[in-house]
């Protein structure tokens, strides 16, 4: 049964309890423990009246003192979807567990936040660089500088 | 001990024989490489690389101003630049809570369809030539013409025309845009039947299609292969009967689902799905409201901190703008989930056992567009 976004706040509060839910005006949003992600995901997608079985993208966000990766989820079963994110507060050594275990096609969108962020996925099974070169730095990084090929305003 | 090895050489047992296809390829329709290792003339697998035209559009968008980026995006997925640039407008329009007009919406989602049967001509003609059949693209080449032509009346250009701007329109339509519709329309019913008298039901054309590259409905959710692609194996996933916008709420139509998921599955679908643009055209094409052509908008739009995701449907597939605003004139952020990076990975395991000629047809089948993989 499709879970409007009230149901499926409590619901999500039962799995994490230190879960944080900003406010979005959209979906339902929710900040997870690092800790506890990689098996919440996994609940995410096996409990049978939640089904996310798709991951319709995964990204990061710079926010200069900490890194924010966002997923957007979706069940193509119940058609409810979900914001998850992660906060990754160490920023020399930005790494977060993979969920291309979970969702296949995750494995190519970390190839590309790693590629742009630097971001490093742990027990990713093929983590290389996807469009850049290995030693041109992580461009959408707030504080990358180019000034050979950029604009510096 | 020396024949030995000279016999494991010709039979190519002892390792793969790997074969660069691209960058430069006719069928990759654009600067991506495939490193095929083969054994004999099967595949053990496929591995792309790409990176040949990333130009690095998410990050030119954060330097950029709102009106500014609407620029970008058609520079992705050429063959549906309408639909790329509207889907960033509808996500600015959502954050600023702008009331559109009515004729707004109707002619977005005109051209909409529009645009899908132009790239799905193109599509079909690419797609025949790849395989050989020369004759394809002259018809397919043909019949575009017709929209491009259309679009070139109303906005000047024919390809990437940059009409939408937030809130609407840069101006209004030509006033025979109506008219070259329902021309194009009463010819096109007549050409389409035409596609496949010439290509669906040709022999060859079937022994290569038929059980090659097989796509299951959960590996097409997995992978996240959207549009036509992810239709042929019977995965629901169009955008525009999910979460409608424009105007696809009042109209009615199909969503074109089939089971089969080989190549021809895919391409049955895309043939089915111009018929359905047709029909959606047929039932828009006189109503169109009489208004404005753009909402009033400020010189310079500022979105309010915030993060907006809109999800629409192009010719390839689900396309979503992810915009992170922190109340600047440029976003903190933009994130375009293009269909076709997440329709490129899963040709490694479509083409694994197949043949080598089978790759170029199915590469043809997912109707790849590069500049939207790379960005």
């Amino acid at each position: 049964m499709r879970m409007e976004n009230n149901s499926l706040r409590q619901r999500m509060e039962t799995l994490v309890p230190d879960a944080t839910f900003p406010i979005n005006s959209q979906y339902l949003e929710l900040v997870v423990p690092d800790g506890l992600f990689h098996e919440f995901c996994l609940n995410l997608k096996t409990s049978p009246d939640l089904l996310f079985d798709y991951l319709i993208s995964l990204t990061a966000i710079d926010w200069k003192d900490h890194y924010m990766m966002v997923y957007h989820l979706t069940s193509t079963t119940f058609r409810h979807t979900v914001v998850l994110k992660v906060r990754i507060d160490n920023r020399e050594n930005p790494q977060v567990e993979t969920v291309s275990d979970i969702w296949k096609t995750a494995e190519f969108h970390e190839r590309e936040v790693f590629d742009l962020f630097g971001i490093r996925f742990l027990h990713h099974p093929d983590l290389r660089r996807l469009f850049l070169d290995d030693d041109y730095g992580f461009p959408l990084r707030k504080d990358f500088a180019d000034e050979s090929r950029m604009i510096v305003k | 001990m020396q024949e030995e090895i000279v016999k494991n050489i010709i039979l190519g047992e002892d390792e793969d024989y790997i074969i660069n296809m691209g960058p430069q390829h006719p069928s990759t329709h654009g600067v991506l490489r495939f490193e095929v290792s083969l054994q004999g003339e099967r595949i053990k697998k496929v591995v792309p690389h790409c990176g040949y035209i990333h130009r690095g559009i998410e990050k030119m968008c954060e330097r950029d101003t709102y009106a500014q980026i609407i620029h970008l995006p058609d520079r992705m997925d050429y063959l549906s630049a309408h639909i790329n640039n509207e889907a960033v407008c509808l996500c600015v329009e959502k954050a600023l809570e702008v009331d559109v007009p009515e004729r707004v919406t109707y002619i977005r989602t005109i051209l909409d369809e529009l645009n899908r049967i132009a790239s799905h001509q193109l599509w079909w003609c690419a797609m025949g030539m790849d395989m050989g059949a020369l004759t394809t693209f002259f018809y397919g080449l043909r019949d575009r013409e017709k929209i491009l032509d259309i679009f070139e009346e109303s906005f000047g250009s024919r390809l990437i025309h940059s009409f939408n701007t937030p809130g609407g329109f840069m101006h209004d339509i030509h006033p025979g845009f109506q008219k070259r519709i329902k021309e194009f329309i009463t010819y096109f019913r007549q050409k389409l039947p035409e596609y496949d008298r010439l290509l669906t039901n040709n022999v060859i054309f079937r022994e290569r299609s038929i059980d090659i590259g097989t796509l299951s409905k959960d590996d097409a959710i997995q992978y996240g292969v959207t549009g036509p692609s992810g239709r042929g194996s019977g995965f629901s996933c169009d955008v525009r009967k999910i979460e409608p916008y424009g105007v696809y709420s009042r109209v009615e139509f199909n969503e074109i689902l089939m089971t089969e998921g080989d190549v021809m599955a895919r391409y049955k679908v895309r043939i089915a799905e111009m018929y359905e643009s047709m029909r959606i055209l047929e039932q828009l094409v006189d109503n169109i409201p009489a208004g404005d052509y753009s909402a009033k908008m400020k010189a310079v739009l500022r979105l309010p901190a915030g993060e907006f995701f809109q999800r629409v449907e192009t010719a390839r597939g689900e396309l979503a703008v992810f915009i992170v605003s922190d109340g600047n004139k440029s976003p903190y952020r933009i994130k375009f989930r293009s269909p076709n990076f997440s329709n490129l990975f899963i040709i490694s395991k479509l083409a694994e056992g197949f043949k080598i000629a089978d790759l170029v047809a199915i590469s043809g089948s997912l109707d790849l567009v590069i500049p939207d993989i790379d960005r």
